[in-house]
């Protein structure tokens, strides 16, 4: 399935906070959307979802295989989100309902999105826990999410987006609350995921290293606008726009390099 | 296990390494014949979890055992390991927030213990403390001024309460005449100067910070990494840091201490540890971190 951003242009009060974005994500690609705090590229996977505040003008266009989702009922959305899109978003803490055993909350949008029967959701629950490597599937799913560590509580939020074996996942920092192991794990997950199921992935971060670990593509936000866009290994070696040249700089002064 | 374990420790591991011919690393790693500013030696925390029957005591958590740390004159240390791995129990310890179970802290060669405030406060006086969130560290209805002013009155600074605040608010790359302004004016790396002026104002000699980085973008913390050495190089301060983040402990520290599970599996000049880890799990730590080369 292909995600189509066309002259995105969201504005909160008189200020654009998405200025102008267009980007393209084809079957099977994965595509990195990278700026810092207050660039916009949160609020460009929110604009995809439909979820943008209230207060928020939205123009320009997101089309999935060419269907309009800007204006649409949100009937209409709600199932596009769970059913087509999956979404990962950063704090694996505050994404899972604390009263809701790990099983019913995987399974919670087969449940919205569909017909299943209670055993039904319960084996997809069980399959979709293995499948992101949580240890002893048939039993986690009946523990709630403060019996588990934060990497295992990532990969419960990770099942339940995939758990309608969406087209498209969108994941918006989702490795910024974990431990460098973990992330490293949860990295590799998502690049499995893709490749095995052809999904597509949008990867929305500020840290060019761990982008450098999923992403083939970039997109380089700065003030709502995209300032530069490429091979991932080129904007890391070969950045052009200033913004670009100050990421990569600054990632160099940052972050870990073996001798 | 293989490498220098918690206990034969810690001294063993810094004897080592020094022995091993450590020139060349950053900012002169202390001698440990050296007297640190900083010691804590045999450090252990337990926690006696709820009981599980009513006949029989609860468990018995180890959150840290027998831990050995040192801090030299103008030295930066670090502390890493994952979460649950004792660093922040270690930092309360040797920050004498919380008792040790057993061990003992002793700055420039005096106890350290847990205590009245009044007792502490020759202690307070020498440290200064930064937290990982500038957004909750800093009091929303007070002005600048008046929390990096804060530590002054309560730890009885005598001088020009006014004039040091603005000297520390330039000091970290803030204007004077921010000190009246409000907490909610400033970004995120701006808070974190603020939280530095905070913890530096009273002059400490050993800055301390728990996960300083962690919420900042990547160009703030580059520049806070800067803001760094410079008060260390300027101010004489010596650093603990606590973080998971090995590229800024690989750009600030001069030796590190590795955690797992409430024990000091190794410990050694930075270059040591981080290129040539000895210990599978700091191996396995460092094999984790993403690279761009």
């Amino acid at each position: 399935m292909t995600l189509e951003i066309d002259h995105l242009t969201v504005t909160i009060g008189d200020r654009a906070v998405v200025d102008d974005l267009s980007l393209r994500l084809d079957d099977g690609a994965r595509l990195g959307l990278i700026g810092e705090s207050g660039s916009g590229k949160s609020l460009t996977t929110l604009a995809v979802l439909g979820l943008l505040p209230r207060t928020a003008r939205v123009a320009g266009s997101v089309r999935l295989d060419g269907r309009e989702l800007l204006g649409l009922p949100e009937r209409d959305l709600a199932r596009v989100r769970g059913a087509v899109v999956g979404t990962v978003f950063q704090d694996p803490r505050t994404a899972l309902d604390p009263v809701m055993t790990v099983g019913r909350q995987i399974a919670e949008p087969l449940r919205l999105h569909g017909t299943v029967t209670r055993r039904e959701a319960r084996r997809r629950a069980v399959e979709a826990a293995a499948e992101v490597g949580l240890p002893e599937p048939d039993r986690i799913v009946d523990r709630y999410p403060h019996q588990l560590s934060g990497g295992q509580r990532q990969r419960v939020v990770i099942a339940t987006a995939l758990i309608t074996r969406p087209a498209v996942l969108l994941a918006d920092e989702p490795t910024t609350a974990l431990d460098v192991t973990t992330q490293a794990e949860v990295l590799r997950l998502f690049r499995r995921l893709v490749d095995e199921r052809g999904a597509s992935l949008l990867f929305v971060t500020h840290d060019l290293a761990v982008l450098a670990q999923v992403a083939e593509e970039a997109v380089v936000l700065s003030q709502g606008r995209a300032v530069e866009s490429g091979p991932v290994t080129r904007l890391l070696h070969a950045p052009e726009h200033p913004v670009t040249r100050g990421l990569v700089a600054a990632t160099r002064a940052t972050t870990w390099r073996a001798s | 296990m293989t490498g220098p374990t918690g206990e034969a420790g810690s001294a063993g591991a810094a004897g080592s390494a020094a022995g091993a011919g450590t020139a060349g690393t950053a900012g002169g790693v202390s001698e440990p014949t050296l007297s640190p500013l900083l010691s804590g030696r045999g450090l252990t925390r337990t926690f006696r979890l709820p009981r599980r029957s009513p006949l029989q005591p609860g468990p018995v958590r180890h959150a840290l055992v027998d831990a050995d740390l040192d801090v030299g004159p103008g030295e930066s240390v670090a502390l890493i390991g994952e979460s649950g791995s004792g660093k922040s129990t270690l930092v309360r310890l040797l920050l004498a927030l919380d008792r040790p179970t057993d061990g003992t802290v002793t700055f420039d060669g005096r106890p350290v213990e847990p205590g009245r405030a009044a007792q502490l406060r020759w202690f307070r006086r020498q440290t200064g403390v930064v937290l990982q969130d500038p957004y909750s560290s800093l009091d929303p209805r007070m002005r600048v001024g008046d929390t990096v002013a804060e530590p002054l009155r309560h730890l009885h600074v005598a001088g020009d309460h006014r004039a040091l605040v603005a000297e520390v608010l330039e000091r970290v790359g803030l204007d004077a005449a921010d000190a009246e302004r409000w907490p909610h004016e400033f970004s995120g790396g701006q808070r974190q100067r603020i939280a530095l002026a905070r913890a530096v104002v009273h002059r400490p000699r050993l800055l301390v910070g728990d996960e300083p980085m962690s919420a900042l973008d990547v160009t703030v913390r580059a520049q806070i990494i800067e803001l760094l050495r410079e008060l260390r190089t300027d101010l004489g301060l010596s650093l603990l840091l606590v973080s998971h983040d090995i590229g800024l402990v690989q750009h600030l520290a001069d030796r590190v201490a590795v955690l797992r599970d409430g024990r000091v599996v190794e410990q050694g000049t930075t270059d040591d540890v981080l290129q040539r880890p000895q210990h599978e799990y700091t191996r396995s730590l460092i094999a984790s971190v993403p690279t761009i080369d």
